[in-house]
């Protein structure tokens, strides 16, 4: 229980930095959200008095102390306001969030989920036949590894969607459909969360069987599974012996390799044009749209954050020298 | 300069395959030893070929990447003229991909140099001051590792404006402070275990400035990690600049992501104009395959029981009885400069 304790005293802090970093990064950096928004609104007279509201919009109020500036910043973020978005017509930018929030949340999920059981189970099964043909598997996964996710989007775009027609190649569901619960629309959602979810997939899982193969080589060395072997035990039982030690670190590694499948994945959403946080991202973007962008990492780094605390509670539920500790 | 650095920590004392090799092999320099392992031939080869195209491709160009050909609506496919095609705009897919690569390897390699630069000094401070510093620098290192990347390198970019983002300096820095964190821990835990080793302990006895027992006892035996934190981390600077392009947070002119962000614009996926977008894409890829090989080679030289031919025991040689997990632990043994050998040669 301690070290659930600490992880989660560490991701609050790690939250407070998020937080922080949102607020200083507007204000190091030379560029101003007001400047950029004016110079989308061209044939408007601008007053003085509308900079300063843009000003206090934006919470850049130069006349503040900064320190005033920082904690009103933080009570507006403890309300649930992260501002308003200047490219979806001044909506507040929670709202915006909360309506893409579920698409990111169901794909990458269920893809993360999916690559990782994955990933892991064919880490050690290469690991188990060391040697054997299934070594060539290592040189392609690398290419898998290596590739940015969205240029592997835009080849199964171009190979399942335009070429054999099996997916269709972007957006979240036909636009005839209503959301209903109904099998048309459910099938009708995972027939286009398919080929994004194959492509987060095959793209993050090379990390997991690396991972898992390089631990598992070592794991295969120890006493125990030599004993297992050796006793006669099925093959079966004694890779699960291996494997289920083997799988620790990659479990705690769960950290690392999070954040960065959450940035592809991301990036594949915009080339598939899933109506995701991704995509809002890109809008973000090309709106100059500071407020979003802010609003984004913060959402973006506590849902990385949330499934670290996960991984914690699994490494601690997986793991009983955690538990003794206490 | 990547080829430099992987070509020096591979060469360094790759034992050679077969061959039981107790100590430095007597008269002969081992620097110049060739490495063995495939994958890290493979890998340097394929990194010097993009080092190469990035120095002489913008001067071979067919064409200049921005000139504008024909008056075609939509672009056309390869042929004898432009050798990959045109872009929508009717520029030369070809040339765009010579002059594509050189930007980004800058980047990279800078970000490397500097991401690297910060997590040694992060990592080895960490590791043997300890204390409350090793508390605080572990910390921040473990807080940039949990922050997801992309959102962050948005708001950088995105507050940066169009204005800075040409200035490549400027973007390797940005996407260094992204980048040095991995690096930082596995050095971190690396120079714990190393600060307790004999030969360390003996130097500090004899009464050795603690600079120079940094620089001389401690510094060179973590030069495989390094190396690998540094190949790791221009891998990922590759990718970072190329999704940074992409989303046309950098100037996409020209690029292999900028080319990629070029090609989305105009639905190329969709329209099934692959000559636009699988060259760049494969380009990246394969460079990103060159970073991954070389690392690889070094893994295994740390730890020696990653060798797809290390069905012979010869990797139990290194054992510590303890059933050490994390390659960190692991490459002590196997480090490749003089000062192991020496420390481990001791009868």
């Amino acid at each position: 229980m301690r070290l659930i304790a600490r992880r989660l005293f560490f991701y609050l802090v790690t939250a407070a930095v998020a937080v922080s970093l949102d607020f200083l990064v507007p204000r190091l950096i030379p560029g101003n959200p007001v400047d950029a928004v004016l110079s989308h609104m061209q044939g408007v007279t601008v007053t003085p008095a509308i900079i300063h509201s843009m000003e206090l919009q934006f919470g850049v109020d130069t006349n503040a102390s900064l320190w005033a500036q920082y904690t009103h910043y933080w009570n507006n973020i403890l309300h649930g306001n992260l501002g308003v978005s200047s490219g979806n017509g001044l909506e507040p930018v929670s709202d915006v969030i909360r309506a893409a929030l579920p698409y990111t949340l169901g794909l990458v999920g269920l893809a993360t989920l999916i690559s990782f059981v994955l990933g892991t189970a064919i880490g050690a099964l290469v690991a188990w036949k060391r040697g054997s043909w299934l070594d060539n598997l290592l040189p392609v996964v690398t290419f898998f590894q290596a590739a940015p996710y969205f240029f592997l989007a835009f080849l199964a775009i171009d190979v399942f969607a335009v070429i054999l027609g099996w997916f269709p190649s972007g957006l979240a569901h036909q636009s005839t459909d209503f959301p209903a619960f109904d099998w048309t629309y459910i099938s009708d959602v995972l027939d286009h969360a398919a080929l994004p979810a194959l492509t987060i997939v095959v793209a993050s899982a090379a990390g997991w069987i690396v991972g898992m193969r390089n631990v598992m080589l070592t794991t295969m060395d120890e006493d125990y599974v030599l004993i297992a072997a050796a006793k006669g035990l099925p093959k079966r039982r004694v890779i699960w012996y291996a494997a289920r030690n083997a799988i620790l670190p990659s479990v705690s590694g769960f950290a690392l390799a999070i954040g960065f499948i959450v940035s592809g994945a991301l990036l594949t959403e915009i080339v598939f044009s899933y109506p995701g946080l991704g995509s809002l991202l890109l809008q973000a973007v090309s709106n100059d749209d500071y407020a979003l962008m802010q609003g984004l990492f913060l959402i973006i780094t506590c849902a990385v954050l949330a499934a670290n605390l996960i991984a914690d509670f699994v490494y601690v539920f997986l793991d009983p020298r955690t538990r003794q500790e206490a | 300069m990547a080829v430099g650095i992987g070509t020096e920590r591979a060469t360094g004392g790759e034992p050679g395959p077969g061959t039981e090799r107790p100590g430095p092999a007597p008269g002969r320099p081992r620097a110049w030893r060739l490495p063995r392992s495939p994958k890290i031939i493979a890998g340097l080869a394929l990194l010097a070929f993009f080092v190469l195209w990035a120095i002489i491709g913008p001067f071979v160009t067919p064409y200049s990447p921005d000139e504008i050909f024909a008056n075609s609506p939509v672009p056309l496919p390869p042929s004898g003229a432009h050798w990959l095609g045109t872009t929508s705009l009717q520029q030369d897919v070809f040339s765009q991909l010579l002059v594509g690569g050189g930007d980004m390897l800058l980047v990279s390699f800078l970000a490397g140099v500097i991401a690297t630069a910060l997590s040694v000094v992060v990592g080895v401070t960490a590791g043997y001051v300890g204390g409350l510093a090793d508390e605080l620098l572990s910390m921040l290192a473990n807080i940039f590792l949990v922050m997801p990347a992309l959102p962050l390198l948005v708001i950088l970019f995105g507050f940066l404006g169009k204005s800075g983002s040409n200035d490549l300096f400027l973007i390797g820095l940005i996407i260094s402070v992204t980048g040095w964190a991995w690096g930082a821990r596995v050095l971190r835990a690396q120079t714990l275990s190393l600060r307790n080793r004999d030969y360390v302990d003996s130097a500090r006895i004899i009464g050795e400035r603690r600079s120079r027992i940094i620089f001389t006892e401690i510094l060179p035996n973590l030069t495989p990690i390094v190396a690998s934190s540094f190949l790791f981390t221009v891998l990922y600077a590759v990718g970072t600049y190329t999704a940074m392009a992409f989303l046309g947070l950098v100037n996409p002119n020209w690029s292999w992501g900028g080319m990629l962000f070029y090609a989305q614009g105009a639905n190329a996926e969709v329209s099934g104009y692959w000559w636009w977008f699988i060259p760049p894409g494969l380009a990246v890829a394969l460079l990103g395959t060159a970073l991954v090989l070389v690392n690889f080679g070094i893994d295994e030289f740390i730890n020696p029981r990653l060798r797809a031919a290390g069905l012979t025991r010869r990797g139990r040689a290194g054992r510590d009885g303890r059933g050490g997990r994390t390659r960190a632990r692991r490459s002590q043994q196997f480090a490749l400069t003089p000062v192991v050998p020496a420390a481990g040669a001791r009868p």
